[in-house]
């Protein structure tokens, strides 16, 4: 479950970069770009909170 | 009552390890410093400094060149002053001032930096207010502007700034929290946001870019009413904007959890990601809508992100606003709080944010960012050389570090003088022989080693 959250934060996370570069290649058009940001943005937003941030274990000093 | 126990916890959360060394099993790794640089240093400034680089005629190489060496520059400074002293003493700013200075210089200190948080906190919220404005045809601010001018902004400002208090009253761990998940998106949306409107300067392959940074993203020309920026003002500019966090060692409180002093280095990913991709990404964003607003002095970097890449863009820049006002909000209070401690930290919140919001109705702390951010670094840098000096230098003089505390005085006048002196040198240089506030830092800095150094030698003989 774990790992699905991860692949739709990082598949949002894309969804706000790629579809850039292709409007910077004039292979999609500036509002489909939009839209696809908006939908990655929500995909990260709504799952990435649950896993990142987690406590980082404590290491023993030098 | 469920809240309140929440907040002091929270609080006291806030203040673990404040009055004594860390303990070595609650050092940190490479990953915690790398995000928290990535993090921290993309935020709503970017989209602030960025256009003002263009506002202020930089030339494509001048920028280029100069974020890349001041960036540089900067890290060196983190690892080289900040992380080392950070290591060898593993304590906050305030702890080891307070050893140095004094209570009483300590709660001087405290308040100046709560000033300057507000008005850094202020200015985020404008930003933020530019976007949350876009639903409802505000007229925004001009890059002329000083005070307020219009009701909608000012009710925009109102609204965002009063949200931003009661959150920084109640959520600073979840904000944080917010903020860490925000930055990997937000880097993302500031690299969208440019490569989507390149073709809309002209740029069709990666190739061409460069002509078209040169012909006509960063002209070189300021715009009517800008000073022209150089490739020093943009080093300079680089290397002291956060000088209060390296120089002037704010960062002690976070770098005291590094394992190693090369852990500095990992300021690396802020300062490149935030301090240059983000500005030069901010930049372009700015110098498209010159062009198809042929030449407009509206200057919002709401309706900008949202004409580039939509509503991500909007929400990109009320989030980026948003996460720097809040914690800066909240630190604000707690350095007021500092005065007396039995005072209610959200009463100070609350009262802190009314002063932040109503500094945010004017638009001047936005144009004025660059001068302001300078600024900020100037006024922090003396403490940051008076901790160097006590730390590396005073005993192999014969002189005695941490002397407020060897001596049990509240105010050791040499840090006092070196503050007083250092600053009003400054001061002068900039009046009198005209230099630019950007340069007043490097010899600032050498001012106060000497002022600290020859002031310890004459009150410690006393």
């Amino acid at each position: 479950m774990k790992l699905l959250i991860k692949i739709i934060s990082f598949l949002g996370l894309g969804l706000n970069i790629v579809p850039a570069i292709l409007v910077f290649g004039t292979y999609m058009e500036s509002d489909t770009c939009k839209l696809l940001m908006f939908i990655g943005t929500v995909m990260w937003f709504g799952t990435a909170p649950s896993w990142m941030n987690k406590k980082e274990p404590e290491t023993v000093g030098e | 009552m469920e809240n309140s126990k929440s907040l002091v916890a929270r609080l006291n959360a806030v203040n673990e390890y404040e009055q004594q060394a860390i303990p070595g099993n609650k050092l940190k790794g490479w990953r915690s410093f790398l995000g928290t640089y990535a993090g921290e240093h993309t935020a709503g400034t970017e989209f602030v400094i960025g256009p003002l680089f263009v506002a202020h005629g930089a030339s494509a190489i001048d920028l280029v060149t100069g974020l890349i060496i001041g960036n540089i520059l900067a890290v060196l400074s983190w690892a080289f002053l900040t992380a080392k002293i950070a290591v060898k003493t593993r304590v906050t700013l305030y702890f080891l001032l307070e050893k140095i200075a004094g209570k009483k210089f300590t709660l001087i200190y405290n308040l100046v930096n709560a000033g300057l948080f507000c008005f850094l906190a202020g200015a985020m919220i404008a930003v933020a207010a530019t976007a949350v404005g876009i639903p409802f045809d505000m007229t925004m601010p001009q890059l002329t502007d000083i005070y307020p001018n219009n009701v909608g902004w000012v009710t925009t400002v109102f609204v965002v700034g009063a949200v931003t208090t009661v959150i920084a009253m109640f959520g600073f761990d979840q904000v944080s929290k917010f903020a860490m998940v925000a930055a990997p998106w937000m880097i993302m949306v500031f690299i969208a946001a440019a490569l989507a409107v390149l073709p809309r300067l002209g740029v069709t392959e990666l190739g061409s870019f460069w002509s078209v940074a040169e012909s006509t993203i960063w002209t070189g020309t300021p715009l009517e009413g800008q000073s022209k920026f150089g490739f020093w003002h943009i080093l300079f500019f680089a290397w002291f904007c956060n000088m209060a966090m390296h120089i002037g060692m704010a960062d002690l409180s976070l770098l005291r959890y590094a394992k190693k002093w090369q852990y500095g280095f990992s300021s690396a990913t802020g300062v490149f990601l935030g301090h240059f991709i983000a500005w030069i990404a901010s930049g372009i964003l700015y110098s498209l809508f010159l062009i198809e607003s042929e030449g407009s002095l509206t200057f919002a970097p709401g309706p900008i992100a949202y004409s580039a890449v939509g509503v991500a863009g909007a929400i990109c820049v009320v989030i980026a606003g948003w996460t720097t006002a809040n914690p800066t909000l909240y630190r604000a209070g707690l350095a007021i709080q500092s005065i007396n401690p039995k005072w209610k930290t959200w009463k100070v919140t609350l009262f802190v944010g009314l002063f932040t919001t109503i500094a945010a109705c004017f638009p001047a702390l936005v144009m004025m960012l660059l001068e302001f951010v300078a600024l900020y670094g100037l006024i922090l840098m003396p403490v940051g050389a008076v901790i160097f000096i006590d730390v590396y230098l005073l005993e192999k003089i014969g002189l005695k570090s941490n002397y407020a505390e060897s001596t049990g005085s509240s105010l050791n006048w040499s840090v006092a003088l070196t503050w007083l002196i250092t600053l009003s040198f400054c001061l002068l240089l900039n009046l009198v022989v005209g230099v630019e506030i950007f340069f007043l830092g490097l010899p600032g800095w050498f001012i106060a080693v000497l002022v600290y150094v020859v002031s310890s030698k004459i009150i410690q003989r006393k």
